[in-house]
């Protein structure tokens, strides 16, 4: 029987989907074992209000921590706070998430721990004494299966990759109480900008669509941003190329060094494929290309590609989208 | 350019004939980073400290060539995937240099974890911002914003500090032939690298499977009633 600890994300109150995947992966966890998934929670007062969401994908146990030091996240209290729950806790793993709170976190609380972890985990298993993890490295080209017998086992999965399951549990929560004085951080968060609103973001959206270079400029991003208006729940990405010339903001750009989406659909338009592109998209589970070069890379990782300029296509595809879904 | 991979024959490791080794873009960044921040105050020092075997030395010119003053080369047989050993090391090195800011790179793209960066903080003491895309300087305090989902931070923090670079934040200067020249007279240290006991072992490299062959539907806007309906029957996701 091993237990698993899994770090709830929350952002301005509220939770992240991510939170309810690092539960559903350590409810898998534990369910091989026999074991129970313990939550953790921080956030300003009244975040105990979303706790019961937890429980409900499978956590036994909730551990809330509330504090006003806690409205924006805070690096240093939140990994102070977790390392402690963990260390007292005999837990076989703890599950975070690659997200760009979670890449921030979970390296500090393994350092407190003096263990290491594996980040970007699309796999993972238990087996006797050994956790195994599937790791992408080398810009998505080379998959690693990682063993790690250090217990207790820190991994941050990828999001999108373990679908939140209901799965209904007590969820029991508990108030615990910081460590030393949230409000001390040396590491402050003193804004909070929010994005679009009420859009979408690239991470959480079923549809992505992204624009390249073959966009020519960038008022014609208008043909994506409609596009993904005809979805309806699509969210707008970009190549490096467009962002690179300002045509997008930086935090758009999907690729090696930029975003890693895993749609169920995405739409490339007017996107060669460079590798660096592919590298932040091939995982999607179903990929259309629109290019109007029939020999364009984007091609090879496609599953339907049409062969055509874009000024053409996107707006007929935009109308045919917006009747396929009307008859719904 | 694409590389093509190949696993190496003990399965473990990427077999680099062959391959070129270069400087990624998160770390060219932090480099730049450091460099403009000397180049502002009119004065101090920028240390480029890599780890790695023999291919590394020549990343670490590619800094010295940038404008960093000297390298540091903690030598390895390999390319070590552990995380937390190469920042045992790391941190080892960096423990009494007394710097005022250490910038990583985010993340590797060759092991992808992007946790050196803030392990190194921890086992420093040292305050610690993650995926900056913006940063000032003043009066031994930092401003920085973080990139995150659909939004950003702004955080504040005080020096010393360890911070990790995400695009945006600069643009890397290429070497000039005067600094590539400079770069060969300027100090590189060469010692080991004490990474400690490894916590994570790679047991298997494998490459993903590929996906499987698509079809061109069509040709131009003739085409978009073929595709819905693919993407309606086939695909199920319209």
């Amino acid at each position: 029987m091993a237990n698993i600890f899994a770090f709830a994300e929350a952002r301005n109150g509220e939770l992240r989907k991510v939170a309810l995947e690092a539960v559903t992966a350590a409810r898998k966890l534990a369910d091989s074992t026999g074991g129970e998934v313990l939550a953790l929670l921080v956030g300003a007062p009244g975040i105990s209000a979303k706790a019961e969401q937890l429980a409900q994908h499978g956590a036994d146990v909730v551990f809330v921590c509330e504090h006003e030091g806690f409205t924006q996240y805070n690096p240093e209290a939140t990994a102070a706070l977790a390392a402690e729950k963990i260390k007292g806790g005999g837990y076989r793993a703890a599950v975070f998430t690659t997200s760009a709170q979670g890449r921030d976190l979970a390296p500090r609380v393994a350092a407190k721990l003096g263990v290491s972890l594996v980040t970007d985990v699309i796999g993972v298993e238990l087996a006797g004494d050994v956790l195994t993890v599937k790791h992408p490295m080398n810009i998505g080209k080379v998959i690693a299966t990682v063993d790690i017998a250090a217990t207790p086992a820190i991994i941050a999965i990828r999001p999108n990759t373990f679908t939140p399951a209901q799965n209904a549990k007590a969820g029991r929560v508990e108030s615990v109480q910081p460590v030393g004085d949230p409000s001390a951080s040396r590491v402050v968060v003193k804004e909070l900008i929010q994005g679009g609103g009420g859009k979408l973001d690239l991470a959480d959206a079923p549809v992505v669509i992204a624009g390249g270079r073959g966009l020519k400029a960038a008022e014609n991003f208008k043909l994506v941003e409609d596009l993904a208006d005809a979805f309806g729940n699509a969210a707008v990405g970009a190549t490096r190329a467009v962002t690179d010339d300002g045509w997008r903001p930086h935090s758009d750009q999907i690729g090696q060094t930029g975003r890693l989406v895993s749609p169920d659909l995405y739409i490339a338009v007017g996107i060669s494929g460079a590798v660096q592109h592919l590298a932040g998209m091939r995982t999607s589970r179903t990929i259309v290309a629109i290019n109007k070069d029939k020999d364009a890379p984007i091609f090879k990782v496609a599953d339907y590609g049409i062969v055509g300029d874009v000024f053409e296509v996107v707006p007929a595809l935009t109308a045919a989208v917006r009747e396929a879904r009307r008859g719904h | 350019m694409d590389v093509r991979f190949k696993i190496g024959a003990d399965g473990t490791s990427i077999d680099d004939s062959g391959l070129k080794y270069d400087i990624n873009d998160f770390d060219a960044w932090a480099v730049e980073a450091a460099l403009q921040l000397k180049e502002k105050a009119g004065q101090g020092e920028v240390v480029v400290l890599s780890l790695g075997p023999d291919s590394v030395a020549e990343t670490i010119r590619k800094a010295l060539s940038m404008g960093a003053d000297k390298g540091v080369h903690l030598k390895t047989d390999k390319i070590p995937f552990d995380g937390f050993a190469i920042a045992s090391a790391l941190a080892a090195e960096l423990k009494d240099g007394g710097y005022d800011l250490i910038f990583f790179g985010k993340m590797s793209p060759d092991s992808s974890n992007g946790i050196v960066g803030p392990i190194v903080a921890e086992m420093l003491g040292l305050p610690c911002v993650t995926a900056i895309s913006k940063l000032d300087i003043a009066d031994g305090k930092g401003t920085a914003k973080r990139e995150l989902e659909g939004a950003q931070e702004i955080v504040e923090f005080p020096l010393p500090a360890v911070l990790t670079v995400d695009e945006g934040l600069n643009t890397a200067r290429y070497p000039s032939l005067k600094g590539i020249m400079a770069a060969k007279k300027k100090p590189l240290e060469v010692k080991p690298a004490a990474l400690g006991d490894k916590k994570v072992a790679v047991k298997k490299l494998e490459l993903p499977p590929e996906r499987a062959a698509g079809r061109i539907i069509g040709e131009g806007a003739a085409a978009v009633p073929d595709l819905i309906k693919a993407l309606q029957t086939e695909a199920k996701v319209l």
